[in-house]
């Protein structure tokens, strides 16, 4: 996996990575998914993929609405708020 | 008073409803002998000394009752406590407090246990030794030079330190058997399901489950009979009924067929660890159950379809920490440039080289050959065990490759990797498991035998592991120094 290709999908995750650290995980990854292409060994023609374990049936609930928290406490947590919403930098000039 | 340090939680619980002793004694006890061990041991991140001591006391005066009542019990810090910090061993949540009890938590409390602090882990839950905590690192209680095996580190390292009975993990890949194998715990993964994660912070959804760490299988037994069942805020919980674990645990095997994948054995270049799994197999024998050879000709890809499935599944749920409703956030003029900021600062580096890793196996052009085929494959593997599972009723064989390594010796990625490789297919496959202490090598190192059964046979796979528990106590009740 090249350097350019690291790049890329650091910026798909929102990751800020150094040079050194790009460097880094080109190396790294490289390995890991050479490890991993002994996948195409498998024979999996006609062969579903399995996205969840245990096939149970989905459970659903009744859509109504439930007590939750307040919004003074979901905002509690934010680095910055403002009458209980979450503020962030500016999106658009 | 100390000899009381070394009893189970079944014991404890006992000894406080028939007021043999006061829960607030009790409690004061394990948080004095923390007092001396963490120092050496560091598998707490937090220690609750105030409010252990006031819910001691709730006990006492007869608030609160149920099976654990007045038992000290650690939860990993991954999994909320209300009012108090859950880090994930990241320093992206910084000053993050929750708001509300994991539904596990809540259950244990109902049950009257006394939460006495949070766990060390690997940084969200992603590693095998516990070295990837950004905040502290815990030593093995065993070999103080050794980890505590990961990611579930802490409260592996607590439960053998004799500073809580009973410890709650997480387990996506192994998290909770490995280093229960390393610490000479039962370390118990539920079947996929089984257990609530409302309040656990997600790392692969398709995986993760919330077990224990105990120092007997009966307390593995009375702990998942607190934890199961319904959740109605957890949708991968079904309305199965919640057994009675612990009035079905039984002291034979009679009847019993327990595969063994005998290549495993064969071939495993550290001869100790085979040795102890192939001497309990012949206890299993010798305890009524029939041993059946058994292939598990995927198995090898396990590790492979994992690190692509748990990274791309990680990726996904760690998107939520942008800066924005919690933890830390670095400032920058714009919106991206904060969330780059932020979680470039806040993640360490294998939470980033998984959420990579993840990102690159969905995207563009890469979905097909990565995400696609791992999830055909993790079929494959499910239907080993299937097929295995209609020869036999258990599969007995090694927990880990070797015992506890020392701390600094596996430095790249993939050899850390490789620790997972016999508890990541059971996993996978969403089956139940567990590691049971089976005996020690040489140098005095804990060995763990992996006992798997098939999902939701949780009770037959706890009862065998207690008729074993029973024939070997004898070789593996030691407690370490911690010296």
């Amino acid at each position: 996996m090249d350097e350019q290709t690291v790049r890329h999908v650091a910026k798909l995750a929102r990751l800020k990575l150094s040079d050194a650290e790009i460097a880094r995980f080109a190396g790294e990854m490289s390995a890991i998914t050479g490890y991993i292409a002994q996948l195409a060994k498998a024979d999996v023609a006609h062969v579903e993929a399995t996205v969840h374990p245990v096939a149970d049936r989905n459970l659903w609930r009744a859509d109504v609405v439930q007590p939750s928290f307040k919004r003074e406490e979901a905002a509690a947590n934010a680095p910055e708020s403002e009458q209980s919403f979450f503020k962030v930098p500016p999106v658009i000039e | 008073m100390e000899e009381l340090l070394n009893i189970d939680a079944t014991e404890a619980a006992r000894l406080v409803r028939e007021r043999e002793i006061t829960a607030e004694a009790l409690t004061a006890l394990v948080l004095e002998h923390a007092g001396k061990t963490e120092p050496k041991v560091g598998a707490y991140l937090r220690l609750d000394v105030d409010g252990a001591l006031e819910q001691a006391r709730a006990v006492d005066a007869g608030k609160v009752s149920g099976p654990l009542a007045g038992v000290p019990v650690a939860i990993k810090d991954n999994i909320h406590a209300k009012g108090q910090p859950t880090t994930c061993a990241s320093r992206i949540l910084a000053g993050f407090t929750a708001p509300y009890d994991a539904t596990v938590v809540q259950r244990l409390r109902q049950a009257g246990a006394v939460i006495v602090g949070k766990t060390n882990l690997d940084e969200f839950a992603m590693g095998s030794s516990c070295e990837n905590s950004a905040l502290q690192q815990t030593h093995n209680p065993w070999d103080l030079t050794r980890v505590p095996g990961g990611s579930s580190g802490g409260s592996a390292a607590c439960v053998a330190a004799r500073s809580a009975f009973i410890s709650l993990g997480s387990d996506t890949g192994g998290s909770i058997r490995l280093p229960a194998s390393f610490c000479g715990l039962v370390g118990y993964k539920p079947s996929y399901g089984r257990v609530s994660r409302y309040g656990v912070v997600a790392f692969a959804s398709s995986l993760d489950q919330i077990g224990p760490f105990t120092r007997s299988v009966r307390d593995a037994a009375l702990s998942l009979k607190v934890m199961a069942g319904r959740d109605p805020m957890d949708s991968t919980t079904p309305e199965r009924q919640v057994p009675d674990y612990p009035a079905l645990l039984k002291n034979n095997l009679k009847g019993k067929r327990v595969g063994v994948v005998r290549s495993y054995l064969d071939e495993m270049p550290n001869r100790e660890v085979a040795g102890a799994v192939a001497r309990a197999i012949d206890h299993m024998k010798a305890l009524g159950a029939q041993i059946v050879d058994v292939e598990l000709p995927h198995a090898e890809y396990g590790i492979a379809v994992y690190y692509v499935v748990a990274s791309a599944e990680a990726s996904s749920n760690l998107s939520r920490f942008d800066g924005v409703r919690y933890g830390l956030r670095k400032p920058a003029d714009n919106l991206l440039g904060m969330y780059e900021q932020s979680r470039g600062e806040g993640f360490g580096p294998e939470v980033k080289r998984r959420i990579m890793l993840g990102t690159y196996a969905l995207s563009a052009g890469h979905y097909e050959e990565f995400y696609g085929r791992a999830g055909k494959v993790r079929t494959l593997i499910k239907r080993d065990f299937d097929s295995a599972f209609e020869k036999c009723d258990l599969i007995a064989g090694p927990c880990a490759p070797f015992p506890a390594f020392k701390a600094g010796e596996k430095s790249d990625p993939l050899s850390m990797y490789l620790c997972d490789v016999f508890t990541i297919p059971a996993s996978l496959a969403g089956l139940c498991a567990l590691s049971l202490p089976v005996g020690f090598d040489a140098a005095g190192l804990p060995i763990g035998m992996h006992l798997q059964a098939a999902a939701y046979d949780d009770a037959g796979l706890l009862s065998a592991a207690h008729a074993l528990e029973g024939v070997l106590k004898p070789e593996v009740d030691r407690v370490p120094a911690i010296a």
